[in-house]
C-alpha cells in the first residue's frame, strides 16, 4: 500500500484511474476484492475446524454423561444467554446496514451502524462477564475450588457426578471463552473499520474491508447461535 | 550456453533482480517479496533441520551398543521426542511449501506475488516465534512424551515442558495455515491470462492439495493442543480417564490432523517429482489429469484414515476394520502417480542430472515406503509390528526417502533460478548417490529389526540386534555427510558458481521464461499462456527458437 502512490504519480492518466487502495501485485480492483473475500472465507473454514474440535469433544461427553451435563447446564443463566443471543443477532443486522450504507454513500449511517455494532459487541461481553462472575461465586469454575452438588433434572435424589459436571464446565468456559476472544478481536477490527470510515475511505466501489470484517462478525455470531442451544438448552423443556 | 555466442548486451553488469535490488537487514526482515520470504524460510528450516539431525545423531549413537551407555533413559526419551517435534513441525511441514512453494507458486502461474504478501511475511514471523519458543523449551529441559503428546501421560504425569512445546507448535501451526490460505487464494485468483486449471503445472496441483490439508487439518490439532495445555495447567479431566475423560478422544483429535500432516509433507514432494521427471525425460507427463486429480484425492482420503494409528489403542473392531479398508484407498491415487511417472519415463530422452537422480531415488524409496504402509494398514500385520522399528522404518521411507529426496531434488532443479548460479553438477550427483546409499543403509535394517521384534523408543536392546543397529548407525553417518554436501556446495556456488542462464534445463514452466534470478515482480509484463503444461515435444521440435520473452 505504501509504495503504490509513488508508482502512480508519473503517469497522470494512470493516476486518475488508479485507486490508491489497489495493491501493486493485483491487476484489477475486482481481482483484489475477490482475493480478499475468498481469503476470508477460507479463514472461516479454518475457524470452523478450530471450533469443530471442541464441538466434537462436547457432543461426545454430552452423550456419555447426559444427566450430569443436564444438571450442569441447568445451573447456567438461560435468561442472560437468551438476551445475549438477541444482542448478537441485532449486531449482525447493524453490520449488514453498515455495508449497505457504504454502498449507498451514506457516511453518517455508516458511522452510526459501525458504532452501534461495537456497542452491541461490548454489551455481549458485559453480560458474559456477569455470567462468568456468577459461576465464579458458585464455585463452578473448574479447578481446585470446584464444587458441584445438584440433582440431575427429572431424577429426584440423584446427584450429578461432580467430575463429569466439571468436564461440562471446562468445555463451557473454553468454548465461550474462545468465542469471547473472537468477539474482542472483532471489536478491534470494527474499531479499525470505524476509523477508516471516519476518514471516508469507503466508497460504493471500494468497501472490501467492511465486507470481510462483516463476514468475520457474522461467523462469530453463528458460533454463538450453535453454542447457545448446546450449552444452555440441554434440558430446559421440562 | 547461449550467452557465449550472442553479442553481450551489457552482460558484465549484473541485471537488477530480487536479490540485488535492495541491500541491508531491513530490506530482508521487512520484505513482502515472496522470493525473499522463501529464502528467509530456507535459512530457518535448514537451521532446524540440523538441530533435528543432531538429535537423530545422538539417538543413533546411543543405539550403537545394546547397553544404555551414552545417555540415560530419560534423556533418550527427550532425544527422540525433540527429534520428532523439530523435524515434523519445524522442518518437514514448512520445507517444500514455505521454501519452494513460496518461491514458485506465483512464478509458475504468472503472478507478481502471492495474493497476501504481508500475511506471507507474517507466516514467517509466526514460524520464528514458534521456533524460538521451541529452542527455549529444548534448552531448558525439553519434552519426553514423544511428538504425539499422548494423554494422560502428557497432561497428568510427565513434568517436562509440555505447555511451552505445545505453544510453540500452536504458533507454528498458524504459520502453516496462513501459508496454505495464501496458496489457495493465489491459485484461484492470481493466474495469468490463459493459465487454465488444466494447464497448471502439477507442482501447483500438489500445493493446492497440500493447502487444503493445512487449512482444514491444522486448526484441529491447534485446539487439541489448547485442550492439553488447559487440562495440564488446571488439572481438568477432558482427556484423563481418572477424572472421567477419554484419552482415545485425544488420539482421535490428534491423528485427525497428524495423519493428513504426512500428506502435507509428501504431496509437495510429489509435485516436484512430476516437474523433474517431465523435464529430464523431455516428455509431457503421462496422464496429466490423473496425476492432478490424484493429488486432490490423496488430500481427501487422507482425512478418512486417521484411526489406523490407533488399532491397538482400544477402538472397536468394526471401526478398525473400516479404517483399515479406507487406509488401503490411499494407495490408489499414490499408485496412479507412481505408474504415471514410470510411464512418462517410457521412451523418454532421459538425462541423469542431479535433480533426476533424486527423483529416481524418490520413486524407489517412496514405493517401498508406500508398500510397507499397506502392510501396516492390514490389521493383522499392524497388531504384530505396532510400535516396532518396522513402523519407524516405514515412515522414514516416506518422510526422508520420499519428502526429503523430493525437497533436495527440487532445490537442485530450481537453484539456478533461485540464486542465479549453477551448482557443481559432479558434486551434486555424488551427493545424491551418497544420500541414497546412506538412507538405505540407515533405514532398511530397521525394517528387519522391527519385524523380528525390536520395539521403538527404547534406549537398550538385546545383543542379538546389534549388527543391524550398527549398520543403521553407520548409514546415518553416511546420510549426514550426504546432507552436508549440498549445503556446502550451494553456499560455494553463490560466490564462485557460474552464472546461470535463464533456462538451464530448457524446461517448460513459466518460471523459466523470466530471468535468473527473477526481478521483484517476476515478469517484465504479464505473461499470456497459450500452451499446455509440459509441452516438451513442442519445445524440442524447435530447439533454436529461444524461449520467447513472455507476453
Amino acid at each position: 500500500m505504501s509504495d503504490s502512490p509513488a508508482t502512480a504519480v508519473p503517469s497522470q492518466a494512470h493516476a486518475e484511474a488508479h485507486n490508491p487502495a489497489l495493491l501493486h501485485h493485483f491487476a484489477t480492483e475486482e481481482q483484489q476484492r475477490d482475493s480478499a473475500s475468498l481469503g476470508m472465507w477460507i479463514f472461516l473454514a479454518t475457524e470452523v475446524m478450530f471450533f469443530g474440535g471442541l464441538f466434537c469433544a462436547y457432543l461426545i461427553y454430552r452423550g456419555w454423561y447426559f444427566g450430569d451435563f443436564a444438571a450442569a447446564s441447568s445451573s447456567i443463566n438461560v435468561r442472560m444467554g437468551a438476551i445475549n443471543t438477541a444482542v448478537l443477532i441485532c449486531s449482525s443486522l447493524t453490520v449488514v446496514l453498515a455495508i449497505w450504507a457504504a454502498q449507498t454513500s451514506q457516511r453518517g449511517l455508516l458511522l452510526a451502524m459501525l458504532a452501534l455494532t461495537m456497542v452491541f459487541g461490548c454489551a455481549f461481553l458485559g453480560i458474559k462477564g456477569i455470567e462468568y462472575k456468577d459461576k465464579f461465586d458458585e464455585h463452578h469454575v473448574p479447578g481446585a475450588s470446584f464444587s458441584f452438588h445438584e440433582e440431575i433434572p427429572g431424577h429426584p435424589g440423584q446427584y450429578a457426578n461432580p467430575q463429569h459436571a466439571q468436564i461440562f464446565f471446562a468445555l463451557y468456559f473454553i468454548m465461550t471463552g474462545l468465542h469471547a476472544l473472537h468477539m474482542i478481536i472483532g471489536l478491534g477490527i470494527f474499531a479499525w473499520l470505524l476509523w477508516m470510515a471516519w476518514k471516508s475511505r469507503f466508497t460504493p466501489e471500494y468497501h472490501t474491508p467492511l465486507e470481510i470484517g462483516g463476514l468475520y462478525w457474522h461467523f462469530v455470531d453463528i458460533v454463538w447461535i450453535y453454542l447457545f442451544p448446546l450449552l444452555y438448552l440441554i434440558d430446559r423443556h421440562r | 550456453m547461449a550467452t557465449a555466442t550472442v553479442p553481450p548486451p551489457a552482460q558484465p553488469i549484473e541485471r537488477e533482480n530480487y536479490l540485488n535490488k535492495h541491500y541491508g537487514v531491513g530490506s530482508w526482515l521487512l520484505t513482502t517479496d515472496h522470493k525473499r520470504i522463501s529464502l528467509l524460510y530456507l535459512m530457518s528450516i535448514t537451521f532446524f533441520f540440523f538441530i533435528g539431525g543432531f538429535f537423530a545423531l545422538l539417538i543413533r549413537l546411543e543405539l550403537l551398543t545394546p547397553a544404555g551407555d551414552l545417555v540415560q533413559a530419560d534423556t533418550y526419551n527427550k532425544l527422540f521426542t525433540m527429534h520428532g517435534m523439530v523435524m515434523i513441525f519445524f522442518f518437514l511441514i514448512p520445507s517444500i511449501p514455505a521454501v519452494l512453494g513460496n518461491f514458485l507458486v506465483p512464478m509458475m502461474i504468472g503472478a507478481k506475488d502471492l495474493a497476501f504478501p504481508r500475511i506471507n511475511l507474517l507466516s514467517w514471523y509466526l514460524y520464528i516465534i514458534g521456533g524460538i519458543l521451541m529452542l527455549h523449551c529444548m534448552l531448558t529441559g525439553g519434552v519426553d512424551t514423544g511428538w504425539t503428546f499422548y494423554t494422560p501421560f502428557s497432561t497428568a504425569f510427565t513434568n517436562t515442558k509440555i505447555v511451552e512445546a505445545g505453544l510453540a507448535i500452536f504458533i507454528t501451526g498458524f504459520s502453516s495455515i496462513v501459508t496454505g490460505l495464501n496458496f489457495v487464494v493465489t491459485i484461484h485468483r492470481m493466474r495469468a491470462p490463459g493459465m487454465t486449471w488444466s494447464r497448471l503445472p502439477l507442482f501447483i496441483w500438489a500445493h493446492y492439495a497440500t493447502s487444503i490439508i493445512q487449512i482444514l487439518g491444522t486448526p484441529v490439532v491447534a485446539i487439541t493442543i489448547v485442550l492439553v495445555a488447559v487440562e495440564r495447567t488446571l488439572h481438568l479431566g477432558i482427556f484423563d480417564p481418572k477424572l472421567g475423560g477419554d484419552p482415545l478422544l485425544f488420539q482421535h483429535l490428534f491423528w485427525f490432523y497428524s495423519h493428513p500432516a504426512v500428506y502435507i509433507m509428501i504431496l509437495p514432494s510429489m509435485g516436484i517429482v512430476s516437474e523433474i521427471i517431465a523435464c529430464f525425460s523431455r516428455k509431457r507427463i503421462f496422464g496429466y489429469t490423473f496425476v492432478a486429480i490424484s493429488s486432490i484425492s490423496i488430500a481427501v482420503f487422507g482425512f478418512l484414515v486417521w484411526a489406523h494409528h490407533m488399532f491397538v489403542a482400544g477402538i472397536s473392531v468394526y471401526a478398525a476394520l473400516m479404517f483399515s479398508l479406507l487406509s488401503y484407498s490411499v494407495a490408489v491415487p499414490s499408485a496412479v502417480k507412481v505408474f504415471n511417472w514410470t510411464a512418462t519415463l517410457y521412451k523418454g530422452s532421459i538425462r541423469y542430472d542431479a535433480p533426476m537422480l533424486y527423483a529416481f531415488g524418490f520413486l524407489g524409496l517412496f514405493t517401498i515406503g508406500g508398500l510397507t504402509g499397506l502392510f501396516l494398514a492390514c490389521l493383522g500385520i499392524d497388531v504384530h509390528v505396532t510400535d516396532t522399528y518396522f513402523v519407524v522404518a516405514h515412515f522414514h521411507y516416506i518422510m526422508v526417502g520420499g519428502a526429503l529426496m523430493g525437497y533436495l531434488g527440487g532445490m537442485h532443479f530450481w537453484w539456478p533460478k533461485i540464486s542465479g548460479k549453477l551448482y557443481p553438477e559432479g558434486w551434486a550427483r555424488l551427493a545424491a548417490l551418497i544420500v541414497f546409499i546412506g538412507f538405505n543403509l540407515t533405514f532398511f535394517p530397521q525394517f528387519i529389526l522391527g519385524y523380528v521384534g525390536m520395539p521403538r523408543r527404547y534406549y537398550q536392546y538385546p545383543p542379538e540386534f546389534q549388527v543391524l543397529n550398527v549398520l543403521s548407525t553407520a548409514g546415518a553417518t553416511v546420510l549426514g555427510i550426504g546432507y552436508l554436501l549440498p549445503m556446502v556446495y550451494f553456499l560455494w556456488s553463490m560466490r564462485y558458481g557460474k552464472p546461470a542462464p535463464d533456462n538451464p534445463w530448457n524446461a517448460a514452466g513459466l518460471e523459466w521464461k523470466t530471468q535468473s534470478p527473477p526481478t521483484t515482480y517476476n515478469f517484465e509484463e504479464e505473461p499470456v499462456v497459450t500452451w499446455e503444461a509440459y509441452n516438451y515435444e513442442e519445445l524440442d521440435a524447435h530447439p533454436d527458437e529461444e524461449a520467447p520473452s513472455v507476453g
